[in-house]
């Protein structure tokens, strides 16, 4: 008979961490396919209009590259916690208190246009996200109070800050006492890269991003602490890396570029503040983060394909009139195949033939 | 196969002409359906604001029967993710396009000036162009008649009323359900609370306990889900719905309530796109123009209360009368409308006061 045993490997296997997310889009494309003709589709036919149609012009093209854009930020920010062992699940509230900062200078320069008006935007972008993570960093330091908790649960109190400033001080005077703030003025406005598209500038600053974090985390000394603190913590204790700072370092970096994403999402497609900034990119680059393995080169296509999945489900709804959730049921996927081929980095399977005795 | 078939001609941006039918007069006017596209804000659900709007879609849709082809993409967020989904049907010959929510107002826009041959209509909007229109209802003239019924029903004199958000669409909901109950009884008074969501079942039941515990008899709400009719059936206390009818969750509960329809609307603009009649306009309809409908009244309200909402509604749609007719004085004793005066369209989407008979205090900024 055949027996299946899990064996613990002596030494994580470096391939398998590598190959895993590949096999786990592998997968999830295969489940996608089952998927389509469990509900009736033509399973090619459904995944040339959720994985190819999106990419079908360059409009499609730029689209995407402009969901990708929070996503890319976000996650590099988050990485670079991760890899210390700092779990900052609250990136949707510090994306969202980036997109406030960004937008009180907005409207503080009114119609002034200037050339310093959009760089203090993303300063003030960058600092409101990184403040919003200073407070669960202070916590955890002062308190040993769990950042887990704290950052998820400042995203509520993000989500009614925004609430009130767009229903109270910031709300447009002449917007019928809906919920938003004034249409930014040009000047506030992110320039186009290419025009008659959405994508922006803030595609060029996410990669920059990317790079100074890829930089940040091979070549430099605090990078090699933080990864020390993360993968070995005894080890950087004996070596006298101080554990509160990496956790300063890890959610004040995570939470300065989800501040910037917000930024470029109000400087951008939005043009405005409205209650409805955040739209869950925070939570989506965390998923983004574990599929890229913390590592910027791999966030970046991480990015893409979480975005494909957000345009395809889109696509699916328009062409195949399947239900809105179907985005959701391959994010859900893609995780969940990404933590099952994660198994086999630390354990390998020994498959294992016996003859049965006679008599049992 | 037709799915393949709208993937392939999207995919090549050619519109494919298909002769669907034979003219019987021998017209040969074998034209392509004209292409109409919805955009929800949330899923369609068995009741509430989409619902109703699909309610509309599936009307239009047997009205005009060929001469269109419908298609609604669900439960799309009001942020930037909006423009993407409405260019998308822009950009796929869809010639006309109604977005269904308020947030999606500057997506609208964009993709208005981006597409000149594309008709859009926005919901609940105040922002038109040379291709681009908006529509809402005159929701208020609704609970008006809702409130009278509770002014004369209630034996606590308190009415609860479980609001979204402080904007003029739910205060002037609101003001006009305080006049149609001070109508009938000097005595009741509304209790607003805020549950800051359009849709958040729990809250919205949450909200309902309390009031029912203040002593609130009759109950409404401003919120997208049925959980208020829900509550107030279990508690034995009554309620009136908004949006939809929803006596199946509460049969006893529900007295009348306020319903949205936009079938007939949605058919008579579609059908001015398909003449090439259609005009950038600003419409707001109420019960004259069929826009707005209360739900017939549970047989526990007297024949005396029906005699009388009967007579205002029929007022209404003779436009004799409006649920804001002077004088209206305001919660803090000010004269907003004289008498002898009625408020202006502009006065109302700016509503920002309460009126005598709510409790509650409103917000100011």
């Amino acid at each position: 008979m055949l027996s299946f045993k899990l064996e613990t490997r002596p030494e994580a296997s470096r391939t398998m961490s590598y190959l895993s997310p590949l096999i786990a889009v592998a997968l999830t494309m295969l489940g996608g396919l089952l998927l389509f003709s469990a509900l009736g589709k033509d399973p090619l036919e459904g995944f040339q209009v959720f994985f190819l149609n999106p990419l079908r012009h360059w409009y499609g093209v730029s689209e995407l590259l402009l969901k990708a854009v929070p996503l890319m930020l976000i996650a590099v920010g988050l990485a670079i916690g991760f890899r210390a062992n700092v779990w900052n699940i609250g990136a949707e509230g510090q994306f969202i208190l980036g997109a406030c900062g960004a937008t009180g200078v907005a409207l503080a320069m009114g119609d002034s246009s200037g050339p310093l008006v959009l760089p203090a935007m993303v300063v003030a972008g960058a600092l409101g996200g990184a403040a919003w993570a200073a407070i669960p960093a202070f916590l955890r330091t002062r308190f040993n109070a769990n950042e887990i908790l704290v950052s998820l649960m400042l995203v509520y109190v993000a989500q009614l800050l925004v609430s009130w400033l767009v229903f109270g001080p910031w709300m447009d005077p002449d917007g019928f006492n809906f919920p938003q703030s004034k249409m930014f003025s040009d000047s506030a406005l992110l320039p186009l890269l290419v025009e008659g598209t959405r994508l922006n500038l803030a595609f060029v600053m996410a990669l920059g991003v990317l790079v100074i974090g890829y930089v940040f985390m091979h070549n430099s000394y605090l990078g090699f602490k933080m990864r020390v603190a993360g993968e070995a913590a005894d080890a950087a204790r004996y070596a006298g890396f101080s554990a509160k700072r990496m956790v300063w370092i890890g959610l004040l970096v995570g939470g300065a570029c989800a501040g910037l994403a917000g930024m470029a999402e109000v400087a951008g497609p939005m043009g405005q503040l409205t209650d409805k900034v955040a739209s869950g990119y925070g939570f989506a680059a965390i998923i983004v983060a574990f599929v890229g393995r913390l590592n910027p080169i791999g966030i970046f296509f991480a990015s893409l394909l979480m975005a494909l999945l957000f345009l395809g489900g889109e696509q699916a709804q328009l062409y195949l009139s399947l239900p809105a959730s179907i985005s959701k049921v391959f994010q859900g996927m893609l995780l969940f195949f990404l933590l099952g081929s994660d198994l086999f980095i630390n354990y390998r399977l020994r498959v294992r033939l016996t003859l049965a005795k006679a008599g049992d | 196969m037709s799915n393949r078939r709208n993937f392939i001609k999207a995919a090549s941006g050619v519109a494919v002409a298909t002769a669907l039918g034979f003219g019987l007069l021998g017209a040969a006017q074998a034209a392509d359906p004209l292409k109409v596209g919805f955009v929800y804000i949330s899923p369609i659900g068995d009741a509430g604001w989409t619902y109703q709007h699909d309610q509309g879609r599936l009307q239009m849709e047997k009205a005009l029967g060929d001469k269109v082809a419908t298609k609604y993409i669900e439960n799309v967020p009001e942020g930037a993710d909006a423009e993407r989904v409405i260019r998308e049907l822009a950009s796929s010959g869809y010639n006309l396009i109604y977005a269904t929510s308020f947030g999606y107002m500057n997506y609208v826009e964009r993709v208005a000036k981006q597409f000149p041959n594309v008709t859009l209509m926005h919901a609940t909007g105040y922002k038109t162009g040379k291709n681009f229109g908006n529509y809402n209802a005159r929701f208020y003239e609704g609970r008006y008649l809702n409130g009278v019924v509770a002014g004369k029903m209630s034996k606590s004199n308190v009415l609860g009323y479980v609001a979204a958000f402080p904007i003029p669409e739910v205060v002037m909901g609101i003001n006009a359900f305080a006049r149609g109950a001070r109508s009938v009884n000097p005595d009741a008074e509304v209790r607003v609370i805020w549950v800051n969501s359009w849709y958040d079942p729990g809250k919205e039941r949450e909200a309902t306990l309390t009031l029912i515990s203040q002593g609130a008899d009759m109950l409404t709400h401003h919120t997208d889900s049925t959980a208020v009719v829900q509550a107030a059936e279990e508690k034995g206390v009554n309620a009136f719905s908004y949006h939809s009818d929803m006596s199946k969750y509460g049969a006893k509960a529900q007295l009348s309530g306020t319903t949205h329809q936009w079938g007939k609307f949605y058919t008579d603009t579609t059908q001015s796109v398909l003449d090439g009649t259609w005009k950038p306009a600003s419409t707001w309809g109420g019960i004259k123009e069929g826009m707005i409908e209360i739900v017939p009244l549970n047989s526990s309200v007297p024949a005396d209360v029906k005699a009388l909402v009967d007579k205002l509604e029929g007022d209404m749609r003779a436009g004799t009368f409006h649920p804001f007719a002077g004088p209206v004085v305001d919660q803090d004793g000010k004269t907003r409308v004289a008498a002898g005066e009625v408020i202006s369209d502009e006065d109302l989407s700016h509503m920002k006061y309460f009126v005598e008979g709510v409790a509650s205090k409103l917000r100011q900024n």
